[in-house]
């Protein structure tokens, strides 16, 4: 397998990083090295193995239904960008 | 004053509690070292002589109240991956750069709880992304055993600050070696526990399923003392295990009459260096002498932990770091056109390059047509190297080798590179994936007198096995007491 640049500029954009072209190519690059190491994986066979997307065994605790958290909003929103009557700003969504 | 500067946790706190000492006058102490010696290993970020001096005069009070604890006045260092209400929390990363937490992550509460003040903020590489240091926004930290050569990664500031005696003892985490590969490097004790005894809990997360806070400091005493205020159930923690509480000292004194330790093959085959090899073998030797006993065991798919790592890690973390984005806190770009482009462009500006990289792997293997070639494969391979451990331990108590297949490299030795810097943790990765604990212990010198770490592995929740285990080893060597000179 081999990114090529397009689907480096793909990937960036999924993931919100706005990348130019000499830092898709050197990214390409890279990606193609270490994705030479994951192909490495792809010799095994795991036929029947259950995955393992955890690292220990536990379900999910339930805890009651009760108010646990006080509301910190001034202390939360006191680190934000940009904020104005209790609400984060960000650039106009709808027209 | 200067012992003080060497001395184990146990000595400071009696000389706490003999009135030898106060706690602002300990705290004072190790701010000077910081203020003289910090310019040159760059191990701190952030550093508040008020705050922790204010800290410092409380547990004073607590203690003249007649409060008395093993912690008690002592003051450590904190990685920057941990929040702390009312500082500078960076996670060594421009996007964090102007982050004041607003509340204590649970390992740094309970930690306060026990007595510990806060010296200071220690450098890290970006988000817990590498094994140099070199990622950090903040630049390098340096090795206090030579300052041309890298700490280790991500906790080298961390590792930098005990070895350049900057804190009595400090915090780390390791999610894929973070703790054991700088300890090896600068030559320290540091422990990850198994996967959930620490509380995740206002620890920036990196890859959640593998990141495990843990303590640093000069011995396996010390990290036991430190793990007993650390470790526990936290219900704000999803993943944080209910269990008993346990004195992780109980078992320093044991003799090791019996002790069988696993030596698994595939570490000990090329890839180490001669230096490196050597002093592990010499560690065994000791151990032998000890009255244990070493047996060949297997851990046949070892070798594919590094792939599988690359492609869980990086997605975790895509997931993870998908919340940077310029809205509620840290950077926000300063120019931008429609909400898409302050998105990209924050996280553009934001990022540095690997964390960057493995936010694309990450994003790459997740994606439509990919993820069951990538992720979940990575998954089922998870479960074969799980599974390895637990056939190795039906026949030993504890598995040894390499915490690091070199001694500290130099700056930007591997970081052009970034498959070379991916293999430097290739002892410690399948403990992560496994969800096992694992030590680095200093074992001696290699080449130019660089520290060499032994890595010892404990089957789930043996972590008073282990620290019994490097504590009997800390009694007949002296290599944890070694300081660079100079420092």
């Amino acid at each position: 397998m081999s990114l090529d640049l397009e689907q480096v500029q793909r990937i960036a954009r999924l993931a919100r990083i706005e990348i130019s072209p000499e830092e898709a190519a050197t990214a390409r690059d890279q990606l193609n090295g270490i994705f030479g190491l994951i192909e490495t994986m792809q010799a095994v066979d795991t036929t029947g193995i259950a995955p393992m997307s955890h690292a220990v065994d536990v379900v999910q605790r339930l805890r009651a239904d009760v108010v646990t958290e006080q509301n910190r909003r001034d202390a939360f929103q006191a680190v934000a960008p940009e904020t104005e009557a209790g609400l984060y700003l960000v650039p106009k969504v709808i027209e | 004053m200067s012992d003080l500067i060497n001395a184990s946790l146990s000595e400071l706190s009696a000389a706490l509690a003999a009135k030898q000492v106060s706690s602002v006058e300990l705290s004072t102490l190790f701010l000077d070292r910081i203020e003289k010696l910090n310019p040159i290993v760059n191990a701190y970020v952030t550093v508040d002589r008020a705050r922790t001096l204010a800290q410092a005069a409380e547990m004073d009070a607590r203690r003249a109240k007649g409060e008395t604890g093993p912690l008690l006045g002592i003051p450590f260092g904190h990685k920057d991956i941990f929040c702390t209400e009312g500082w500078l929390t960076t996670c060594g990363s421009k996007m964090l750069s102007n982050f004041v937490s607003p509340y204590d992550a649970t390992v740094v509460s309970k930690l306060k709880q026990a007595g510990v003040v806060t010296l200071g903020k220690l450098n890290m590489d970006e988000f817990a992304m590498g094994s140099s240091n070199e990622t950090s926004y903040f630049g390098p930290v340096k090795n206090p055993w030579d300052t041309k050569r890298v700490p280790g990664g991500s906790s080298g500031g961390s590792a930098a600050a005990i070895a350049a005696r900057l804190a009595p003892a400090v915090t780390g985490t390791d999610t894929g070696g973070s703790i054991r590969q700088p300890a090896a490097l600068c030559g320290l004790t540091g422990l990850k526990p198994t996967y959930g005894v620490c509380s995740r809990y206002g620890m920036i997360a990196f890859a959640s399923s593998l990141d495990q806070a843990g303590p640093m400091a000069k011995s396996a005493e010390d990290c036991a003392l430190m793990l007993n205020a650390m470790a526990g159930f936290d219900e704000r923690d999803s993943t944080s295990l209910q269990r008993e509480t346990e004195d992780y000292t109980r078992d320093l004194n044991k003799p090791l009459n019996g002790l069988r330790i696993g030596l698994p093959r595939e570490f000990f085959g090329e890839g180490m260096s001669a230096d490196v090899r050597a002093k592990v073998e010499e560690a065994l030797d000791q151990y032998r002498k000890l009255g244990a006993t070493t047996i060949e065991v297997s851990l046949p798919n070892s070798g594919l932990s590094v792939p599988a790592y690359y492609v869980i890690a990086p997605a975790e973390a895509s997931s993870n770091l998908s919340r940077f984005d310029g809205v509620r806190y840290g950077y926000r770009a300063p120019e931008y056109g429609n909400l898409d482009d302050m998105y990209a462009k924050t996280r553009a500006q934001g990022f540095g390059p690997e964390v960057k990289r493995r936010i694309l792997i990450g994003t790459y293997v997740l994606s439509h047509g990919y993820y069951d070639a990538y992720y979940l494969q990575a998954q089922k391979i998870r479960r074969l190297i799980a599974a390895d451990f637990v056939e190795a331990f039906k026949s030993c108590d504890v598995i040894m080798g390499p915490a690091s297949p070199d001694t500290a490299f130099a700056f930007g030795e591997k970081s052009g590179d970034p498959v070379k810097m991916y293999l430097s943790d290739i002892y410690t990765i399948s403990t992560n994936l496994a969800g096992l604990p694992g030590m680095s212990v200093p074992c001696g010198f290699g080449d130019h007198h660089l520290p060499v770490g032994l890595q010892i592995i404990g089957n789930y929740f043996e972590e008073a096995k282990m620290l019994n285990v490097a504590h009997q080893y800390q009694q007949v060597t002296n290599w944890h007491r070694e300081m660079p000179a100079g420092i």
